[in-house]
């Protein structure tokens, strides 16, 4: 399959839907995996890093999972089509750095991918939209055990699978939910959350992962250790926390809409303005715009219709998406800025002006128990 | 004072952490510290301190000039990767990496999935484990003849144990 086909459509994560989807928009289970004996990508010389592509590569392009897969060494893609692929979570900024005795290979719906000698020998994920762990953790559960027959991993019986890093051994696990949480942002209670959340040893990051910045109200949650729990103790605590950030998401919104309805109104307002009506447009601008009309979506201001392109532009609007659809040299900020603005106004032509009159309160079911 | 990292500038920043009930210290200067991220509230964690310097230090406790027979990698690549050479790495710095993960880690063993050939193994294990404990029982309790019974059972178990 070529990087032109797989690109045209978005992933199945986007596109799908599930449980808790307004909140939820992905998860995503990565398992770390090495071949034992051979040393780690980041130590192995580049002639036993390629014997260990051409070895992995094969047994993963074999899978029935990957019947209709798009592969691909990475030195034979240009550093924009990298970092397409990064924007759409399909591979890491890591990854994407490497060349020369690295590959990736991924499915068509974009729901799995195998990243070959990035910080270890495989870094396998599934991604799903809306909460379902449990779903993409049996996935590449699955991958993982086919795997297995053919390639001899690195075990060991009292520390598990062994990793490049000592953060992952064990499981070799990170289990991940992005969350949309606007209504946590708009009423300051985020950082709250993020310290309760880091205290019982789960991770928040920003929309791309380690180090990144928070921006469209966008927070990934992830366990932090691999070691001293199985997989299934881990996706459960994961769970657990999940549904409770929900809750407070939700009746954060519920009291923004009782308590401040003209902040709210004000809110979607102006980020509907903005967007339908400006010319250059950040990238993270945008984000945390269209975040608000996300808002809007979910509280009934804006048709439900309007959701899937709306979350089109979340990607469509990052910066080596636009830059792809372009055709032209590399832009400068500025030309992709006009460009940003120019895609967000027509897709906005679209949707309706906000109607405040169909602001319909979050069902408060779930806040009974307070 | 030197910095701990470098090596070579005048440490700014000196560290005291308490880790398990010991004390450690770390000097660092200006350049490491910031590469570090100690100046940076929000990106210091102790995982990071642990995993980064403090891993190094419990490295260096281990005898000197360890290498790896597999894949050549020595204490000074760790020091300086944060990352391990390959899988035979886990046994041969096995003594700096234990309280590393005891550290970074809920438990220092690892209970989740297992390849096929693993799980056979674990479940043996146990087998034989939940005998032994049996047999201490009976020991204690004069029963001789059901812990002659159970360390015959145990002979014959550990017979059967996969290759």
């Amino acid at each position: 399959m070529k990087f032109s086909r797989i690109i045209a459509n978005s992933g199945e994560w986007l596109s799908g839907d599930g449980p808790n989807r307004q909140i939820v928009v992905s998860s995503r289970v990565r398992l770390a995996r090495n071949l034992s004996k051979k040393p780690f990508p980041g130590w192995a010389k580049k002639a036993e890093r390629l014997e260990v592509v051409k070895l992995v590569k094969d047994a993963v392009e074999h899978l029935p999972e990957m019947a209709e897969s798009y592969s691909e060494n990475l030195e034979t893609l240009s550093s924009l089509e990298k970092q397409v692929l990064v924007e759409r979570h399909l591979i890491s900024r890591e990854h994407a750095a490497k060349g020369v005795g690295s590959a990736v290979v991924m499915n068509a719906p974009q729901s799995l991918s195998v990243m070959i000698n990035e910080e270890d020998h495989l870094r396998m994920q599934a991604i799903c939209c809306g909460l379902q762990l449990d779903k993409v953790y049996e996935m590449i559960n699955r991958v993982d055990s086919e795997l297995e027959e053919v390639l001899d991993f690195a075990f060991d019986s009292r520390l598990g699978y062994l990793t490049a890093c000592p953060s992952n051994v064990g499981t070799g696990m990170r289990a991940s939910a992005m969350l949309h949480l606007p209504g946590l942002v708009m009423s300051d209670q985020i950082n709250k959350i993020i310290n309760s959340v880091n205290k019982i040893g789960l991770a928040v990051r920003g929309l791309h992962g380690e180090g990144t910045e928070a921006m469209g109200n966008l927070f990934q949650v992830s366990n932090q250790t691999t070691l001293g729990e199985a997989e299934e103790e881990i996706i459960g605590r994961l769970n657990r926390v999940i549904e409770q950030i929900i809750e407070h998401e939700q009746n954060a919104r519920a009291l923004l809409a009782q308590r401040k309805p003209i902040t709210l109104h004000d809110q979607v307002g102006r980020a509907y303005g903005l967007l339908s009506q400006a010319y250059s447009m950040s990238s993270k601008e945008a984000l945390n715009l269209l975040s608000i009309i996300k808002l809007g979506i979910d509280l009934c201001v804006f048709p439900d219709a309007h959701r899937f392109p709306i979350d089109e532009l979340f990607i469509e609007t990052q910066p080596a998406h636009l830059q792809k659809g372009a055709q032209t040299q590399k832009m400068s900020s500025e030309e992709r800025d006009a460009l940003r603005a120019t895609i967000i106004r027509a897709k906005l032509l679209q949707v309706p002006q906000p109607d405040i009159d169909r602001l319909k309160i979050p069902n408060p079911a779930t806040n009974e128990k307070k | 004072m030197q910095c701990d990292v470098c090596q070579s500038k005048e440490a700014t920043v000196f560290l005291t952490q308490i880790v398990d009930g010991k004390m450690q210290k770390v000097n660092l200067c200006e350049a490491c510290s910031k590469e570090k991220g100690v100046n940076d509230p929000t990106g210091f964690a102790l995982a990071d301190l642990l995993l980064g310097i403090g891993a190094s230090q419990e490295i260096e406790k281990s005898p000197a000039a360890l290498k790896c027979g597999v894949c050549g990698f020595t204490q000074a690549d760790f020091k300086k990767t944060g990352r391990l050479g390959c899988s035979n790495c886990y046994v041969v710095f096995a003594e700096g990496i234990e309280p590393m993960l005891k550290n970074m880690h809920k438990g220092t063993t690892h209970t989740g999935k297992a390849p096929v050939a693993y799980r056979a193994a674990r479940v043996h294990g146990e087998k034989i484990k939940s005998l032994q404990a049996n047999l201490s029982k009976a020991i204690e309790s004069e029963e001789f003849e059901l812990a002659a019974n159970l360390r015959d059972q145990i002979k014959q178990v550990e017979a059967e144990l996969p290759k």
